[in-house]
């Protein structure tokens, strides 16, 4: 029996088609529509109703009376109504690449006409999209003579970039100095008793001059912190974790990386310290702290 | 009106492959098992609905007809068409009141090509066939035109599915939604690729009540068409198959069940709105066509379903639907009732 597993069946290729294709007339009114289609311009023609048929019919579908012969430029700029997208083109589609069907009202149009768009992605053509016909270099006479409809453009991306020299002010060379040292120099504020770090010149609260330098050690606790998923050449690794960390006998928080540690596990309070790379490695630079890793002591109440 | 009534309906165990049978071993045991069931051998009317194009080759329903024994000859019919439409033909022609019985069959093998593409041949072949616009994009554009939310097509795709596992006659199909096809389709919303075949047989006035205990009497019968470019229509609703269903007098009774020829979950949505179905109305209880969908008997079977639920006894009324063309261009509505 041929249903059986195993049945070992006979089977043959058969092609069923119309060598040279299938020669069709078009009779008047599809064929002034091709005709001006292979001129680049989209017509439709009235119904005696009032209404413009796009793509025209012989026949008012909604009356079944015979169209006028008026006959008015439609478009070439149209709006989607409703629209599916394509993941995997089949051969006989008019793009190869993923693209959407979409219903398009052509502006001066009653009706919709059905064409591929290519659009970038499924959400790319909300009803309401404008959208305007991309002509084929050779036209015919055939409905694709418009290769596809392309969205109007909305939006153009512009490439920016410009390029900086900077130099360290004095301040900030002073506190590279002692990051490359291996030691974090920040400053004592002689008026207000407020420490910070970096070193600065001036304090930021009361406005004076700094009087002292304060050497600060490399442990603090974390008092806030993101997760970021995004890459970033500055981090070793994705997810990371930028902290503020208030480092012992500081006043304000200074930013930093936190490793060395699943990121879901940062916490405030988290006691921390800086991983130094390796002294001959080190520069006038803050890569000299890979991150900051926990020290394991009990969290602090901030 | 002549009562006209469905008294006995088979269907196929349908496949999703081809097992080799030819269409008349296909149609063979549906026509033995409605032979059987209204114990008549000739009929004073056949008529099929099947499609050339699945096969690829012209006049395949005529070597169809060495299923039936057609000598001496038979009067005999046939459309091109679902074989829902060839039962329409069947009861228009009881209804001349020369013949009281009709043998009606559908059947389909859409495993032999690819389907999708099949149907492009179907379009008008000016504006959309050499567009290449398939039967799943063009499905596609009206779901999307639907607006149809996703939880309730999955819904409908997870129900017809289970209802199928129940139904030996269809498909056995996983209960996972896919991937995206075309979107918003998504595998589950789509019928299924089916071989298989249905047979009714229809009977008229005494001879109905003399071959069946419980009839199912068709009390209205209509089929409407719209225009066929999707750009002329509405396509979020059907104007011609809400027209069908109050032509037949789908709102004149209360419906226990309706078999709808939904071949995308989005459809079901529109068909239940076109035919104002209240949700006390079961919908596919079979399955539906999204676990078994032998094109061009698929229609025909929900007629057969729908028929079958006031046979068995356990429907007083049902809605048995059809549809044809692209984005249910062309809808007919069946309404029966027992006694």
């Amino acid at each position: 029996m041929p249903s059986e597993p195993g049945f070992d069946a006979l089977t043959a290729d058969h092609v069923l088609e119309f060598p040279g294709g299938y020669t069709r007339t078009t009779g008047p009114v599809i064929g002034r529509f091709l005709t001006e289609l292979r001129d680049g311009r989209l017509m439709g023609v009235r119904t005696a109703e009032g209404r413009t048929l796009v793509p025209p019919l012989e026949y008012d579908p909604a009356t079944g009376e015979p169209v006028t012969d008026e006959w008015v430029e439609v478009g070439p700029a149209g709006t989607v109504t409703a629209s599916a997208w394509v993941r995997q083109p089949l051969e006989g589609h008019p793009l190869d690449r993923p693209f959407a069907w979409a219903m398009i009202k052509l502006d001066g149009a009653d009706t919709s006409l059905v064409h591929a768009v290519d659009a970038d992605n499924p959400k790319a053509l909300p009803p309401g999209t404008r959208v305007r016909p991309v002509w084929r270099a050779t036209r015919t006479g055939h409905i694709s003579d418009i290769s596809h409809f392309a969205p109007e453009v909305t939006k153009i991306v512009s490439p920016i970039r410009t390029a900086y020299k900077l130099t360290a002010s004095p301040s900030l060379t002073r506190f590279l100095e002692g990051v490359r040292d291996g030691v974090f120099i920040g400053c004592r504020c002689g008026v207000c008793d407020k420490v910070y770090v970096p070193y600065r010149l001036s304090c930021p609260e009361c406005g004076n001059p700094i009087t002292g330098e304060v050497t600060l050690p490399d442990t603090g606790t974390i008092t806030t912190f993101a997760i970021n998923n995004l890459p970033d050449p500055r981090a070793p690794e994705v997810p990371f974790v930028s902290a503020y960390i208030l480092l012992d006998g500081a006043d304000i928080p200074m930013i930093a990386l936190v490793g060395g540690i699943p990121a879901h596990e940062v916490r405030q309070g988290m006691r921390v310290r800086a991983e130094w790379v390796p002294e001959s490695e080190r520069t006038l630079s803050m890569s000299n702290i890979k991150w900051f890793t926990p020290t394991g002591e009990p969290d602090v109440e901030l | 009106m002549r009562d006209v009534a469905v008294v006995a309906f088979a269907q196929t165990r349908h496949t999703a492959h081809d097992t080799g049978l030819a269409e008349p071993e296909l149609i063979l045991p549906v026509i033995r098992a409605v032979r059987e069931q209204s114990g008549l051998s000739t009929f004073g009317f056949t008529c099929s609905g099947s499609c050339d194009y699945l096969a690829g080759a012209p006049f395949s329903f005529v070597s169809a007809l060495d299923a039936l024994g057609a000598w001496p000859p038979i009067s005999e019919s046939h459309v091109e068409m679902d074989g829902a439409w060839a039962l329409y033909e069947a009861w228009v022609r009881l209804q001349h009141g020369d013949v009281d019985s009709a043998l009606v069959y559908g059947f389909g093998k859409s495993s032999l090509g690819d389907l999708r593409t099949i149907m492009t041949l179907q379009l008008d072949p000016y504006y959309l066939e050499p567009l290449g616009l398939d039967q799943l994009s063009f499905a596609a554009l009206q779901a999307s035109a639907l607006g149809a939310d996703r939880k309730a097509l999955d819904e409908i795709a997870r129900r017809s599915r289970t209802d199928g596992l129940g139904n030996p006659n269809a498909l056995h199909l996983p209960l996972e939604e896919g991937e995206f096809v075309v979107e918003p389709l998504k595998e589950w919303d789509i019928a299924p690729i089916t071989d298989g075949a249905a047979a009714v047989v229809l009977a008229a006035g005494d001879l109905a009540r003399r071959i069946c205990a419980r009839p199912a009497y068709i009390r209205g019968i209509a089929h409407r068409i719209e225009p066929h470019y999707l750009g002329m229509r509405e396509l979020s609703r059907s104007a011609s198959a809400a027209d069908a269903a109050r032509a037949a007098g789908v709102g004149k009774g209360p419906v226990d069940v309706a078999e709808l020829h939904a071949s995308f979950s989005h459809e079901e949505i529109i068909l239940r709105e076109a035919l104002e179905l209240p949700s006390s109305t079961v919908i596919n209880p079979s399955g539906g066509p999204l676990a078994a969908n032998p094109v061009m008997a698929t229609g025909l079977i929900r007629i057969g379903e729908a028929a079958q639920r006031i046979m068995d006894g356990s429907a007083g009324r049902t809605v048995g639907h059809a549809a044809g063309g692209p984005c249910l261009q062309h809808n007919l509505v069946t309404v029966m009732e027992a006694g």
